[in-house]
């Protein structure tokens, strides 16, 4: 009767069935939108909330080269350096947010909309790790 | 001593069972069929609850609830969306950029094991401009740009988008979709 399992083999399986679990069901903690970009190079240094950038959001109105060619967004979350400045003097965000194609400038809480501590780069949940996750 | 030690292991084993109970008690929740497929935006762990404009904006569920489904990324099949008319996002702010579309496919054969990869032109250009892989991610001649998975898994080449915003490299065969036998394959390695 006790030697039906040996101790180390039931052990061993209940320790890699936690494992599994832990690797599988776990991950419960939120997820943000697959694509969505923090910028806090410079927002919380100048006392305001990070800026989120949702990509489906956008990609629902415009196509990836409106930004990425005409725009002139680098493909790479944290390389642009963008000031308030020139989104204020109609370039980067600018050149939509302006009143005119989208909302204006003047809406600072609807991008400085993030938690504060975040670090810039690309986000969101079902395998969104930016680069070199794996 | 010999049960001793087995007393060990079956307390052990009950420690672990209970705490695998536990565990699923508390994480099968979001995994459940009903459980939403986009969470709110105060809850996506980035945007501040406190926010004052966190109301304005509008919750991913509310527009890609719309959209033809996905198993990954945002849970919509962008392609498909674009392909069948679901949305049609602006192609330019300047009406002198013109849309160039090309419907060109690119088998890549140097891919070890795996099957072959297609790349298609016609909807990466659809979304893409030339210049945003051309020339200087990716030459235009084929076969002239040497790159590895490992590259692109560091988020280079295709993983400038694929596995950031584009669908995750987790799909392999939607890339590596081209059996060896494959009529498709090219006469020529590339």
């Amino acid at each position: 009767m006790t030697k039906t399992l040996s101790p180390y083999i039931s052990g061993l399986l209940s320790c890699t069935a936690i494992a599994l679990l832990l690797t599988f069901l776990v991950p419960t903690t939120a997820q943000a939108e697959y694509g969505d970009v923090v910028l806090n190079n410079r927002a919380e240094k100048s006392g305001m909330r990070p800026v989120i950038f949702p990509h489906w959001f956008h990609r629902i109105r415009f196509r990836c080269k409106v930004c990425h060619t005409e725009v002139g967004f680098e493909m790479r979350a944290g390389a642009n350096d963008i000031l308030m400045v020139d989104i204020i003097e109609g370039k980067l965000c600018g050149k939509c947010h302006n009143n005119k194609i989208a909302w204006g400038p003047q809406n600072c809480h609807l991008c400085h909309s993030g938690l504060p501590g975040l670090k810039t780069g690309i986000r969101g949940g079902d395998s969104t790790g930016g680069p070199g996750k794996w | 001593m010999k049960r001793m030690k087995q007393n060990f292991y079956t307390t052990l084993l009950a420690i672990c069972a209970g705490l695998l109970l536990s565990t699923s008690a508390v994480s099968v929740e979001p995994n459940q069929a009903t459980a939403p497929k986009w969470l709110p935006l105060a809850q996506d762990g980035l945007h501040d609850p406190e926010g004052p404009g966190i109301k304005i904006l509008q919750e991913p569920s509310e527009a890609l609830s719309q959209l033809p489904g996905d198993i990954v990324g945002n849970k919509v099949n962008w392609v498909r969306t674009l392909d069948k008319g679901f949305i049609d996002p602006r192609i330019n702010l300047y009406s002198n950029t013109k849309e160039k579309v090309l419907d060109l496919d690119v088998i890549r054969r140097n891919t070890g094991e795996m099957n072959m990869v297609r790349f298609p032109h016609r909807q990466h250009t659809e979304w893409l401009d030339c210049t945003n892989c051309h020339e200087w991610l990716f030459k235009s001649k084929a076969g002239a740009t040497k790159f590895s998975m490992y590259d692109i898994l560091k988020g280079e080449f295709c993983g400038r988008c694929h596995g950031a915003v584009s669908f995750p490299l987790t799909q392999c065969n939607r890339c590596h979709s081209v059996p060896r036998k494959s009529v498709l394959a090219p006469a020529k390695a590339n």
